[in-house]
């Protein structure tokens, strides 16, 4: 730079207030972006503040504590003839978490075992072989049950699903985890549906038009070349459905049952994690036990579905590298 | 020609699947709509309801169902523009704020609708209410209990995520050009997001707006025990009031009514009106959505 | 309305002769309002830009041509400093305006990019009313205080641009809706609403038919008068009808700066002949 270049001298008038604005609008939309780490910040936080009293508070330990929620108790009375019970309003409160754990298991299974194959095939016919009238009908279905609130889904297994099964099967009971988790598969099929529908079109025409000039049909083609190449995106729609089904609370708290029974068959009444503490939130003692316990499940409900999205996420990239590796 | 045989098999069975989809959607609109239509008229939407939850209408629900969206979006579309903006504008992508920003908004959409319930109980009723009460109120028990204003709260921290996503895709859509021309002319970076920019992403601002507001409207778990309420003799009018709102009356109907066949008439119109508020918010939606994408497209 | 050019234009011809002749014989009233002196410029590792110096005189139109990638709309984007933001970018030497370097850590880009004004390739009028555009950098600059100033001002502008009695009972439209040629002189008006001293040109016209293009040329002489004008163009008879002065660019070099008239009748340099005789592109 030479000896005599100076800057230019003067700028137009205004030219620092209007920087000094800039400054503060750029500031300011920083902050907004604090804001949004320290909203999920705080949900962490206080939530896990009003569990941690169930690990550290010897009051609350009094009446319940870790051992007494995951392992096999013997609670000595005979009305209580299995070792796990969540029964946490009574004379002897008990908080046995695997009632509970398996009950938003099963109507989650549920959930995926009706959801996923409708969702993945839906997605397959829609890609590979529907005309295109019948492609422009299925997309606002999707969206039409995909904006279907849950509470409405759960009013509806309530009333009208529930006699519907109970007749069909001759079930003893009329809400139970089936009843549930049909009615959650239903708010799962547009999820699945929708990530497994991106995959399969993301799956290159070339590699179609290849099999079918090698004489595939065009089912051989789906089933064998687009459906494998599509394979991380099906995963991580089933991922997400099943982090979707497994938090849910509105339609297994109206149709379950909402009886914490611990047992494999499927046609008795359940009681979710979400649903327990939505059913008895609203009558705890603020500060009692019972209070820390409910917050501690929210804990573990949103460590599960935390964990099952990061799996999902994780095992797609790895897939996802694994299949474009084999392609080359 | 067994292999194209068993293809038809195939393919027969992937329509089924899309026939059942079909078919249990149309069961549950077909259901709502043939029980619910019934009852519907100018004096359910405006009045309140009567002998105990059996006739008279639904209007103070759909009035704090209004209420509570209306505030929430005060609050999720002022934030959730700035961090859109944030991210489409002024983020380095490669730095630590960005990352944790996203990681942040991400697991945002992914907590259980419950968790947000204890989160607006446990934070915004307790903490906040109560710090709240405590500076301004003397200790009086004011705002630290269930308030429509701790559930709109509740509901925007919700919705956020819808909000974020639909407004940076907008912004993101944005040709450079714009933005070229207007440093060219001498304007500040904020001058241009929000004279050049932002305008021409409105209509991801609308809607995610809408969206969120669908949203709002039809989750109840959040709010179960954050302000909303079975039974209120009067409108909320303070925003420590308490409020009836569509879908909580729809849960508490369906599972506490003490005769059931009996509300049974006003619960299906309930669940209608709510449909079909939902429906209608998210038909304005896509609509917008797709006119917008139109003009954008003409006007290259 | 004839197309303007060298042949048929007699008082342009005199005019670049004159000044031409001024120039040779060191006489001439020219100043420079804008000059580059030795600037190199990088992207990351690639040196696009390659010790250019050159004079942009005052009231005088200065094309640079040559082929695609030779780096002129580079050294264009230098001079408002629109090349800030991209990464990797790394300019060495002087820009000067006015003798004032403008790369300083204390430059005011604001004012600066008012003073320098830019015309883009792809005409890209904001999706306003045709009044909104040219009002833009006057709002925002804030140089007007009252509306009746800044109709004042639009007027001018959309005046200077020739554009004033075709619009002037549209204002309000969107001008998106106007046609290509007329977009790319509402772009022109709103970069002169802001009364800049230097207005940069980046082959305004190559996205243009003949027609638009010819008035857009035609506009330029007017500008003439009371900007500085600087046009980057591959078209080389563009080049040749419009400018005073004309600087010939290959690979980031500088190969030949002359008064058009020379530079096109009388190469200095081979590798200018070869490329205003088509025989490379």
């Amino acid at each position: 730079m030479s000896a005599n270049a100076t800057t230019l001298p003067t700028s137009d008038t205004g030219v620092a207030r209007r920087r000094a604005w800039d400054w503060a609008i750029e500031k300011f939309i920083y902050l907004s972006s604090l804001v949004a780490i320290a909203i999920i910040a705080l949900i962490f936080l206080f939530v896990g503040r009003e569990a941690l009293p169930v690990l550290t508070s010897p009051k609350v330990h009094e009446e319940v504590t870790l051992s007494t929620m995951f392992l096999s108790q013997n609670y000595g009375t005979s009305e209580a003839p299995l070792p796990y019970v969540w029964q946490p309003v009574g004379v002897h409160p008990k908080y046995s978490v695997m009632p509970l754990l398996l009950g938003s298991l099963k109507a989650t299974l549920i959930a995926m075992l009706f959801s996923a194959p409708l969702a993945i095939l839906a997605a397959i016919y829609t890609t590979e072989f529907a005309p295109r009238w019948l492609r422009e009908i299925i997309k606002p279905v999707i969206e039409m049950l995909a904006g279907i609130p849950s509470v409405v889904l759960g009013f509806f297994a309530l009333i009208v699903l529930a006699t519907v099964l109970q007749d069909l099967f001759d079930l003893e009971y009329r809400l139970n985890a089936i009843n549930a988790g049909i009615a959650l598969g239903l708010a799962v099929i547009p999820i699945v549906y929708t990530i497994c529908e991106d995959a399969l079109t993301a799956v290159p025409r070339s590699y179609r038009n290849a099999s079918l000039a090698l004489g595939a049909s065009p089912w051989q083609t789906a089933w064998k070349v687009v459906l494998p190449s599509a394979l991380p995106g099906v995963f991580a729609g089933i991922v997400l459905g099943f982090g979707r089904a497994i938090g849910e609370t509105m339609i297994v708290l109206m149709a379950s049952g909402n009886a914490a029974i611990t047992s494999w068959n499927f046609a008795e009444p359940v009681r979710t994690l979400s649903a327990s503490i939505a059913a008895e939130l609203g009558e705890v003692v603020f500060g009692s036990p019972h209070y820390h316990v409910l917050f501690f499940l929210g804990v573990m409900l949103f460590v599960i579905t935390f964990t099952v999205n990061w799996i999902g996420t994780i095992a797609v990239s790895r897939l996802r590298k694994r299949l474009a590796g084999a392609d080359r | 020609m067994k292999s194209r045989f068993a293809d038809r098999i195939f393919v027969a069975l992937c329509l089924f699947a899309v026939l059942v989809v079909i078919a249990m959607l149309a069961a549950v609109l077909g259901n709502i709509t043939y029980y619910g239509w019934d009852r519907l008229s100018w004096e359910f939407i405006s009045a309140s309801p009567t002998h105990g939850m059996t006739a008279g209408g639904i209007f103070p629900a759909i009035y704090g169902t209004v209420l509570l969206v209306l505030l929430m979006t005060i609050f999720v579309v002022p934030l959730g523009v700035c961090v859109a903006i944030y991210f489409s504008e002024y983020a380095d992508r490669s730095s630590r704020l960005y990352r944790w920003t996203r990681a942040a908004v991400d697991n945002l959409a992914g907590v259980p609708s419950i968790v947000f319930g204890l989160f607006g109980l446990g934070f915004f009723v307790q903490f906040v209410g109560g710090g709240v009460d405590k500076l301004f109120f003397g200790g009086n028990l004011t705002f630290r209990q269930p308030a429509i204003l701790w559930a709109s709260l509740t509901m925007a921290v919700l919705t956020l995520p819808v909000v974020i996503v639909s407004v940076e895709e907008t912004l993101r859509a944005v040709p450079q050009s714009f933005r070229d021309a207007s440093y060219a002319l001498g304007a500040t970076k904020s001058q241009t997001i929000f004279r050049v920019v932002l305008p021409n992403a409105m209509s991801g601002v609308l809607t995610g707006g809408i969206l969120a507001v669908s949203r709002g409207a039809g989750e109840v778990a959040p709010i179960l025990f954050v302000g909303a309420a079975y039974f209120l003799p009067h409108l909320p009018t303070k925003l420590n009031d308490q409020f009836m709102e569509l879908g909580y009356h729809v849960f508490v109907l369906s599972t506490q009514s003490p005769d059931v066949e009996a509300t049974k008439p006003l619960l299906y119109s309930t669940v209608f009106v709510l449909l079909a508020l939902t429906f209608l918010l998210n038909s304005v939606a896509v609509a917008i959505r797709a006119r917008l994408r139109v003009t954008a497209g003409s006007g290259r | 309305m004839t197309v303007p050019g060298p042949r048929n234009d007699f008082p342009l011809l005199k005019t670049q002769v004159r000044t031409a002749t001024d120039a040779a014989h060191g006489s001439a009233d020219l100043s420079k309002r804008m000059e580059t002196q030795q600037v190199n410029i990088y992207y990351g590792k690639r040196h696009a830009v390659q010790d250019v110096s050159i004079p942009f005189y005052k009231n005088l139109i200065t094309a640079i041509i040559g082929p695609s990638g030779c780096g002129k709309s580079t050294l264009l984007r230098a001079m408002n400093r629109m090349n800030d933001a991209i990464p990797g970018y790394r300019i060495e030497g002087q820009v000067l305006l006015d003798g004032q370097e403008i790369h300083t850590p204390g430059t005011d880009v604001i004012t600066l990019r008012r003073r320098v004004g830019m015309v883009f390739q792809q005409p890209n009028p904001f999706p306003k009313s045709i009044y909104d555009n040219v009002a833009f950098g006057l709002r925002v600059n804030g140089l007007v205080k009252s509306r009746a100033e800044l109709d004042e001002r639009v007027e001018k502008a959309l005046r200077s641009a020739a554009l004033w009695d075709e619009v002037k009972d549209r204002l309000n439209r969107n001008a998106l809706q106007l046609s290509g040629g007329e977009q790319q002189r509402i772009c022109i008006a709103r970069a002169l609403a802001v009364q800049p001293e230097v207005l940069l040109m980046d082959e305004p016209a190559s996205a243009l038919d003949p027609v638009s293009t010819a008035k857009i040329e035609e506009l330029m002489f007017e500008l003439k008068k009371d900007y500085t004008i600087v046009i980057v163009t591959h078209n080389m008879q563009q080049a040749a009808r419009v400018s005073d002065f004309t600087a010939f660019l290959l690979s980031g070099q500088l190969i030949e700066f002359n008064p058009t008239p020379q530079l096109f009748t009388r190469p200095a340099d081979p590798r200018t002949e070869a490329y205003i005789t088509g025989r490379f592109g």
